[in-house]
């Protein structure tokens, strides 16, 4: 069908790829959709909240933080500052993506911009540089979006069930299978120097500033890897002028 | 509590955070710099989002060969290296992290 490009799939084709590649990170996200259903209650939200929060915000981070905060007597607008500071590292991710998504219509790009999570991102990144083509690359995104949303929304359900049935379900430690879902996302990409340097930082940082407020240190160790990233980045490339550099 | 004005204030601030940038690609152009920088971010949040939940599971530092979480974590990560894996990652880890709470009776 194609001229241009060798690689251009059909949507659907694209639909179900993206699908497929996210199924097992919903394998590391389902824990942490379970326990989010067994704490809504316990930590004075409703059964009914807890669904539309997972309908609606669609946020893992946020909606675990919200119930943290919910249970020591947090007012609402602090709840949603918290929120809106805990999600800015998706500033991050979607800066990533402008230049995959400038072709497409908005509606299409409000439709990613909501879908836009930790694991979402990771599958579809993985598809843009192996695959070159965007052509049809927004259906797998739509693809995974979907897998992760259906997987979280029926997650809460069961949280909300077998939190009735077993209240201690909590203390399980099921919220392991979210961190070593992440290792395994980050490690393929610690191929040089810099990136190993800047995974460092920013691992040694989240620890030192943990206890910033509003989950600031998360922000502040991302940028801080970034900056130590870049910087040997750059350091080494001017080492080697062999390989051509646009520095400005 | 109100629960439309916390679920309906939540979507708002999480979804004008993830629409921003999308809303004006196209009519900005990133830096070089920049765009070098971004390269770097998903291995970066991700791993500021695992130190802490590793290495602080129960809120305080604990550095300690009896913490099962840092001690699953390292498996994880030998195991991501071995094999470039994900779903034998997550496997491995989930089992060893099992192995080493019920070993270690924490």
């Amino acid at each position: 069908m194609s001229t241009r490009s060798p690689v251009v799939l059909q949507p659907s084709r694209e639909f179900i790829a993206g699908a497929s590649a996210t199924i097992p990170l919903l394998i590391g996200a389902a824990p942490f959709g379970i326990i989010f259903g067994t704490l809504a209650e316990p930590n004075g939200l409703s059964a009914l909240a807890a669904v539309l929060m997972s309908v609606v915000v669609f946020a893992g981070a946020s909606q675990f933080i919200a119930l943290g905060l919910l249970a020591v007597g947090t007012s609402v607008p602090i709840i949603i500052a918290t929120t809106f500071v805990l999600n800015f590292r998706h500033i991050l991710y979607s800066a990533n993506l402008v230049s995959k998504v400038k072709h497409l219509p908005h509606y299409w790009r409000a439709i990613m911009a909501f879908g836009l999570t930790d694991e979402t991102f990771a599958a579809v990144n993985n598809r843009y540089l192996q695959l070159g083509n965007l052509k049809n690359a927004h259906w797998f995104y739509l693809g995974s979006f979907l897998a992760m949303y259906t997987n979280w929304i029926t997650c809460t359900f069961i949280g909300l069930t077998l939190g009735n049935i077993f209240p201690e379900m909590h203390n399980w430690g099921l919220d392991f299978a979210m961190s070593v879902t992440f290792i395994g996302m980050v490690i393929p990409y610690l191929k040089n120097r810099p990136m190993i340097a800047a995974v460092i930082v920013s691992a040694a940082l989240a620890v030192v500033s943990y206890e910033l407020p509003h989950k600031l240190g998360l922000l502040l160790a991302s940028f801080s890897g970034i900056a130590v990233g870049l910087s040997l980045m750059m350091l080494e490339n001017r080492r080697r002028p062999a390989i051509k550099e646009s520095t400005s | 509590m109100n629960e439309t004005l916390l679920i309906s204030g939540m979507f708002a601030v999480t979804f004008s955070v993830r629409y921003v940038l999308f809303a004006v690609a196209g009519k900005v152009n990133f830096p070089t710099w920049l765009n070098k920088a971004l390269e770097f971010v998903p291995p970066v949040v991700l791993m500021a989002i695992i130190a802490p939940s590793v290495s602080m599971p129960k809120g305080e530092l604990w550095l300690s060969y009896t913490n099962p979480w840092l001690l699953a974590a390292l498996v994880a990560v030998i195991t991501a290296w071995v094999r470039k894996d994900l779903l034998t990652t997550i496997v491995v880890g989930m089992l060893a992290f099992a192995g080493l709470r019920f070993g270690l009776g924490v």
